[in-house]
């Protein structure tokens, strides 16, 4: 809460904090801190197993890995970093992953100012339509939309880097749905007095968007730099497809870490330490847009 | 150099700029319109690449399905309604039908529940961003990290040997027989959700947590100035104006309890009464080779969802007229 | 490892490179920039490009190859050890990708003509399934056909080809149905028949005391869950009702609810009953942790039924010796079978016939291909002139393999998909509820008699 923009509204919020009785906090720090508890021990289990030898991870609990004799290992950890080809999948996947965010946010962003402030017959109707297209399952789409950029279309795909701009394209048209319903839900619930005197005072759409709409949707669209970016990060299926089985080099870090373990699950333990070496990045993402979360951006877009 | 740096250079300072030029050059356009009529051409050039990418990547390749679910395995004689005959007359179907509806009701009360309470509360602690951040990590794993997770939780061993499952271990230290967790049903479908909704609950909250901020802190304050105790200003203030963005949540985790798939993949493949319709389809599709009756159920999937839709254009008629 | 750090450094080395000479991209970067590499890796050159001019030392082919396979982890890495000599012999390159989706990847990419130049075929049928769609290559034009045909056993000679053609060729191949046992638990010696093995193992069995049984099964394998129970089964079906009866199956031709099949899937649900944690267990233990009880103490069952892989788990998670453990092969039920043997393999094909495709899949089926992989162990060859196992229990199931009387291929491999994803989920509901055994029988044949008919 130290970044606000609006002094007035830190010292409100403070003062309604210091209001509060103690013990009504004690309860509610108490709670939240049993929801934390709860929510990462399935994952500090697994944190455990990570660095525990696989046959006691076989044997016993991972819990009994907290008392003594203490046995812990980094090899997973070791034999993961020091397989050929990690550090390359990395970066592919940075190279999937970042514009595969950037381009569905910014064509929804249009799409959903579009549904909030203009209006136009059949409005609700395209827009709910966009939504249902939510439901789609993106394995039956594949064939045929190999079958237009492939050989037998306009042979975007295949070896060589014309498979990721495939990939990008493929994210956007997959992430969209979400994106608009998302932004357009956002954005439609911004006051209309704001954009009515942009309006009056002569401002265009172009300056309403640019100034308006898309700084004080900033939460909205920190939320939806994060999804997307997960969903693209942890994506196996649609890179597999559109960048292709021909085309090993380009492949995701997904890719490199489903390898791991052999076909009949041998150094499936491998796994474990990839977990966590594979959601590092999405985390850091996460954090780094915390601070978009703060509450007064949207008040003081208003105001200024 | 990499050309796939090359590439990726040119689509990090290119779409920003396509993104900015796309909108001035449309205002520039539509200066040839006359005034009466941009108003009516500008929403369709503002949502055009939009709607560009949605008909290619998704519109197109469902007109598709749509066909291809009247069409035999070989997609060359049309078979009217087979495909559809089959799907309602499969045994498993009526189970899977049964769990999907399981899913939608209670993966939805969990995740958009649990996520408004979360994001609620942790609003008012001092740690928030460190509290939200352990609720989203189960969401930065990927399935099959939660897959191995889970097992640790729910795994068996015989009675009278170590558990190396926890819930197991305090079922044995409770002096409990311990329980196959994955493979007793009903048990097992709300094992899988609880999985599910670990997952999840993190994405509502986000996005709950991101339109809690957006109400405006005066108006918070001054409903408590005028005495209203907590709760009255979240039934009052807090609630409804969140309303909308928990119908756009619900709407959802609906949907992906529709799509439920990779959980029970992976860690049932739908035996012991777990199969779920995309379970279904995935293996139509891909094991069995019938994309016709794969295609059949992605169409009832389409069909499922229109009452939701339905819902969603009165709820936005009626945003309209209140805002 | 030392690769993609020198094609890290490349990447960093390219982009300084061309910010430096504007304009002059690839060419330019990629053949002056990275000579402190060059010395490194000389034969990275055609790593990342792709297209990039091979080192002209005459004769070579250059250019890549891309291949998929259903092999990961240390499989991976045997195979890439496999292709590493052709790959310094000719100066091309293997990319290889290795996916559990291989189905997906190869039923969608024979729609779309999107498909690597070598695959790994998930099985005998979709090999067929692709030929006749036109997308895989035969290839009698490819290989050296009679060296081929005298170093390959004629069962899988045959299982590789289509109305004449060779469509397919076996890399690797593997023994089903053996009983592994643990050398400090059982020395009763091997049984002479099945009923022999049960009676030891009993005896075995309550000579450990506690809850041992005479069997440790572990059915739970994710998707797949259900699969090692085939291997049971079908050993049952080999030696109960030989091999006429197990090829009709295979064909189609032999209902599910037949007493064949019948008394093959109640010979399995007895040895369920006979397992360790019973039926509850069974279902719940993952396939490759289901021999880790052999050396527990006490131990919690007498044998394991599985092919040579499973010995990677005995060591890595049940904690045994590199010679604490032996096998014998499925023994006798019915003597006029004696000496039959269930195997698989991992069948490869070409779908692009490139001039590199077709160099390397010539080469994979050479014994000095195959003796690479099995000398890193964890194989058994396909071809016989291979026979440099690196221990001896791999020499034993070897020469099993080779010396068999009746040989047949791993049945639910053989069938139809669906018919054998059917046969996973018909275990799982048998071994939850034998009651139901009849009803699971009639479910079979009614997919059967869908699956099937081309």
């Amino acid at each position: 809460m130290t970044a606000l923009s609006v002094p007035g509204l830190s010292a409100a919020t403070r003062s309604s904090r210091r209001r509060s009785r103690p013990s009504r906090r004690v309860v509610l720090n108490v709670v939240v801190i049993a929801i934390m508890a709860l929510w990462l021990l399935p994952t500090f289990g697994l944190l455990v197993n990570s660095v525990r030898p696989a046959q006691a991870v076989a044997s016993s609990g991972w819990w009994t890995g907290l008392f003594p004799p203490y046995n812990f290992t980094l090899e997973n950890y070791q034999q993961v970093l020091s397989r050929g080809g990690m550090s390359q999948a990395f970066v592919n996947s940075l190279l999937i992953t970042i514009p595969s965010t950037i381009i569905p946010i910014a064509v929804a962003a249009f799409a959903a100012y579009a549904f909030s402030w203009m209006k136009f017959p059949g409005r609700d109707i395209l827009f709910v339509a966009i939504i249902g297209l939510l439901v789609i399952p993106l394995q039956t789409t594949f064939v045929p939309l190999l079958n237009l950029l492939g050989p037998k279309g306009i042979h975007l795909l295949g070896a060589g880097p014309g498979a990721f701009v495939a990939v990008w394209l493929a994210h956007t048209g997959y992430g969209l749905p979400f994106a608009i319903y998302l932004l357009r839900n956002y954005m439609g619930g911004l006051p209309r007095e704001v954009f009515e005197s942009a309006s009056i005072d002569g401002a265009g759409h172009a300056t309403a968007f640019f100034r308006l709409a898309i700084p004080m949707s900033v939460p909205a669209i920190a939320a939806l730099v994060i999804f997307q970016f997960l969903f693209v990060w942890n994506d196996l299926l649609v890179a597999l497809m559109f960048i292709g089985a021909a085309n090993a080099p380009n492949l995701p870090l997904t890719m490199a870490v489903a390898s791991l373990a052999t076909s009949l699950g041998g150094d499936w333990q491998l796994l474990m330490a990839a977990a966590f070496i594979s959601m590092a990045l999405p985390l850091i993402v996460f954090f780094a847009l915390q601070r978009y979360f703060v509450r007064g951006i949207t008040g003081g877009a208003v105001k200024g | 150099m990499d050309p796939r740096l090359i590439t990726a250079i040119i689509v990090l300072v290119g779409v920003p700029a396509t993104v900015i030029g796309y909108v001035f050059l449309v205002e520039q356009v539509l200066r040839l319109v006359p005034g009466k009529r941009q108003a009516a051409v500008r929403p369709w050039l503002w949502l055009l690449p939009a709607l560009l990418f949605l008909f290619v990547f998704l519109v197109y390749p469902t007109i598709n399905t749509i066909v291809l679910s009247f069409e035999n395995k070989f997609q060359k004689e049309f078979v009217g309604l087979d495909n559809y005959v089959y799907f309602f007359t499969n045994p498993n179907t009526l189970i899977s039908l049964r769990n999907n509806i399981i899913w939608l009701v209670l993966l939805t009360f969990l995740t958009v529940g649990g996520g408004l309470i979360i994001a609620i509360l942790v609003d008012r602690v001092r740690y928030e961003s460190i509290a939200k951040s352990v609720v989203f990590v189960p969401l930065a794993i990927s399935f099959v990290g939660a897959a191995i997770i889970w097992k640790f939780m729910y795994d068996y061993q015989p009675p009278g040997h170590p558990q190396t499952g926890l819930l197991n271990a305090g079922v044995a230290a409770l002096g409990f027989p311990p329980i196959t967790w994955i493979q007793d049903a009903p048990l097992n479908t709300i094992a899988l959700i609880i999985v599910a909704a670990w997952t999840w609950t993190g994405f509502c909250m986000v996005i709950l947590s991101a339109a809690l901020k957006g109400i405006s802190a005066e108006l918070l304050e001054a409903a408590r100035v005028d005495g209203a105790t907590e709760i009255q200003v979240f039934r009052a203030i807090t609630f409804p104006l969140l309303l909308p963005t928990v119908a756009v949540v619900s709407t959802t985790m609906i949907i992906t309890a529709l799509k439920a798939f990779d959980i029970v993949y992976v860690m049932t493949s739908g035996n012991y009464d777990t199969n779920v319709i995309a379970n279904q389809m995935y293996k139509e599709l891909f094991t069995n080779s019938q994309p016709g009756r794969a295609s059949a159920i992605a169409v009832i999937l389409l069909l499922l969802i229109i009452p939701i839709m339905a819902i969603n254009i009165r709820r936005f008629r009626q945003q309209e007229a209140i805002r | 490892m030392e690769d993609s750090f020198v094609r890290r450094r490349r990447l960093v080395v390219g982009l300084v490179a061309s910010v430096l000479v504007v304009g002059a991209c690839s060419s330019g970067g990629a053949t002056t920039a990275p000579s402190a590499e060059a010395s490194a890796a000389p034969s990275a050159e055609a790593s990342t490009g792709g297209e990039s001019a091979a080192p002209s030392t005459g004769g070579q082919l250059g250019g890549t190859v891309s291949v998929i396979g259903t092999w990961t982890g240390s499989e991976q890495d045997s195979f890439m050890a496999m292709v590493a000599p052709w790959e310094q012999q000719t100066g091309a390159k293997v990319q290889y990708t290795g996916t559990r989706d291989i189905n997906a990847v190869l039923s969608t990419g024979v729609q779309s003509g999107l498909l690597p130049d070598l695959a790994g075929l998930p099985g005998p049928g979709q090999m067929a399934e692709y030929y006749q769609a036109g997308a895989l290559k035969a290839l009698d034009d490819t290989l050296d056909v009679s060296t081929y045909k005298s170093q390959t056993s004629p069962g899988l000679v045959d299982l590789g080809t289509i109305g004449g053609k060779i469509t397919g060729i076996f890399i690797k191949a593997d023994i089903k149905g053996l009983f592994w046992y643990n050398k400090d638990v059982y020395k009763a010696g091997d049984p002479t028949s099945y009923d022999d093995l049960l009676a030891k193992g009993k005896q075995t069995a309550a000579s450990i005391g506690g809850d041992a049984k005479t069997f440790c099964i572990g059915l739970e394998s994710g998707a797949a869950t259900g699969w090692p129970a085939t291997d049971w089964i079908e050993g049952f079906v080999l030696h109960q009702s030989g091999p006429d009866v197990y090829d009709k199956w295979i064909a189609g031709q032999q209902k599910w609810s037949s007493p064949e099949i019948k008394q093959a899937f109640q010979s399995f649900g007895d040895a369920v009953a006979n397992a360790f944690g019973g039926s509850k267990n069974v279902l719940a233990t993952n396939f490759v942790a289901s021999g880790d009880h052999l050396f527990s103490n006490p131990p919690g069952c007498v044998f394991v039924n599985h092919a040579t892989f499973i010995t990677d788990a005995f060591q890595k998670t049940g904690g045994a010796k590199p010679d604490q453990f032996d096998f014998f092969p499925f023994p006798d039920i019915n003597t006029a079978f004696s000496g039959a043997v269930e195997g698989s393999g991992d069948l490869f094909g070409m779908f692009n016939d490139t001039p590199q495709a077709k160099s390397l899949i010539a080469y994979l089926a050479t014994p000095e291909a195959q003796s690479i992989w099995v000398g890193r162990g964890g194989a058994l060859s396909a071809n016989s002139a291979v026979t440099n196992y690196p221990s001896d229990i791999l020499k034993k199931a070897a020469s099993d393999l080779a010396g068999a009387k009746i040989f047949r291929f791993d049945a639910s491999d053989n069938m139809p998909q669906a018919m054998n994803d059917a046969f996973f989920k018909a275990i799982v509901d048998y071994t939850q509820d034998p009651s139901k055994l009849d009803s699971v029988l009639s479910n079979l044949d009614s997919v059967q008699s869908s699956a099937y008919g081309g």
